[in-house]
């Protein structure tokens, strides 16, 4: 399955400046397995979005198609061909 | 001579220079904006430049450490996590607290949060978990302070290298003979007011300790209410408070070579923390803490505010400087051994952290 992510400007040095980077991943992938690929192509990025117990960081929002992974699996949520995960760092701090 | 003092803060780290003496400040920054600097610190045995390392968080993507080895003009960092807890901890680092060079070449140490130590062989690029401590019997009772679980100080001996003395909130005193393979607490004489038992074996809420390089038996501790000094390696602790206002506080810094001088920032209490009657002061102590004398010249009249363990530090140059920073966001240096004070920058965030480096 091709998986297109979307990063925050403040992510995109971490990939390459690229703002969009382009997955490929097995058929019953999840957002943890796609985050798994990320880690071995951009771990630089991967590891400001997860930590290394793979909880994914409190303060960063995954949309999977529109939707917060919180409200579907978390980083169990399946994943279809062509879906688009947008990555987005929640409102926080002072 | 130029001197230069990294100033971490809540919000990003701020480097002052001065090429005259210490007496006039240059300040740039914000570098690594908009995380919180809890650690930075200075390796002096790189060449020509001192490397320097800063611990940082970011609200939202996390703990990191990076380095630089051109004063803060350009930073370098792993695309591997440089600290990570292995797999089978179960454990994700939350932050950085310390930083400290050991004896043995490009050895350096780092405290973090949760309680740990990592040991990197390459110069601070690249850390280990020392296992001996993450695996000790006690950790299960080691309690998170108001600030966290952390090692927040590493001393290492400054000639052999199995030799480590740290300290941590709460947990108190440990100490390591053989690398860090075995540890020990090392706690007697340190009251712990807030337990059934004061005098615990472990479990104080140590909150800074300080050695003299040239006198390494020698330490002094500032406590969850206690400041106290050790001559016997940390095995026992005596109580040096009298003579100062409170015994409460965060800092103790030892000067870099007069193993009898200390400061010393006292806040009025647990339950108070402004110095008493809302004075800043640094307090000095020339006779390795029998008695106490307040330097206040050139610092504030109006302080309702205080200084955290680590923002508070002595450069290496004769005389030495002292510096310290504030929750208030100022920087205060003295380049007299604290007879005299002038402000180096103000209204920055909460200052968390500040080491200062001569070449």
């Amino acid at each position: 399955m091709d998986i297109s992510v979307r990063l925050p400007a403040t992510l995109r040095p971490r990939a390459g400046d690229q703002a969009t980077v382009d997955v490929q991943v097995s058929g019953d992938a999840t957002l943890a397995d796609l985050l798994d690929v990320l880690a071995q192509r951009y771990p630089g990025l991967e590891r400001r979005l997860r930590d290394e117990t793979g909880k994914l960081r409190r303060y960063v929002n995954f949309y999977v198609d529109g939707e917060e992974c919180r409200q579907l699996g978390g980083v169990a949520t399946p994943l279809r061909d062509a879906a688009e995960v947008q990555i987005i760092p929640s409102v926080a701090g002072g | 001579m130029t001197a230069v003092l990294a100033i971490g803060t809540r919000k990003g780290l701020w480097l002052a220079t001065s090429d005259d003496g210490r007496a006039t400040w240059e300040v740039t920054g914000p570098h690594h904006s908009m995380t919180d600097v809890y650690a930075v610190g200075f390796d002096t045995r790189t060449t020509p430049t001192p490397r320097l390392l800063a611990g940082v968080t970011s609200e939202h993507y996390g703990p990191s450490v990076g380095y630089s080895d051109d004063l803060g003009q350009t930073w370098q960092e792993p695309d591997h996590a440089p600290i990570a807890f292995p797999d089978d901890t179960g454990a994700a680092l939350a932050r950085v607290w310390q930083f400290a060079p050991g004896s043995e070449p490009n050895v350096v140490y780092a405290g973090v949060e949760p309680t740990a130590v990592f040991r990197s062989t390459d110069g601070g690029v690249t850390y280990e978990l020392v296992r001996g401590l993450w695996d000790h019997p006690h950790r299960e009772n080691w309690a998170p302070g108001f600030g966290g679980a952390a090692v927040h100080t590493i001393l290492p001996h400054p000639t052999d290298p199995a030799r480590l003395t740290v300290a941590m909130s709460t947990g108190g005193v440990y100490v390591t003979e053989d690398g860090g393979d075995t540890w020990r607490p090392s706690n007697h004489g340190i009251k712990a007011y807030f337990l059934p038992d004061p005098d615990p074996e472990y479990g104080q809420c140590v909150h800074k300790i300080a050695q003299n390089p040239d006198q390494p038996e020698r330490f002094y501790a500032q406590n969850h209410h206690g400041v106290y000094r050790s001559d016997d390696g940390a095995a026992t602790w005596q109580s040096i408070a009298e003579g100062l206002p409170s015994d409460f506080g965060f800092a103790m810094v030892a000067h870099p070579r007069r193993p009898d001088v200390i400061y010393n920032f006292p806040l009025v209490a647990d339950r108070e923390r402004f110095p008493p009657g809302g004075r800043c002061a640094v307090y000095r102590s020339e006779d390795a803490g029998k008695s106490w004398e307040a330097l206040t010249e050139g610092l504030p009249d109006q302080f309702w505010n205080g200084v955290l363990r680590d923002a508070m530090c002595v450069d290496t140059a004769d005389p030495a400087g002292v510096y310290f920073g504030t929750r208030s966001g100022s920087v205060f240096a003295s380049r007299d051994e604290g007879e005299h004070w002038q402000p180096v920058v103000e209204n920055l965030p909460d200052v968390l952290c500040v080491r200062a480096v001569v070449t």
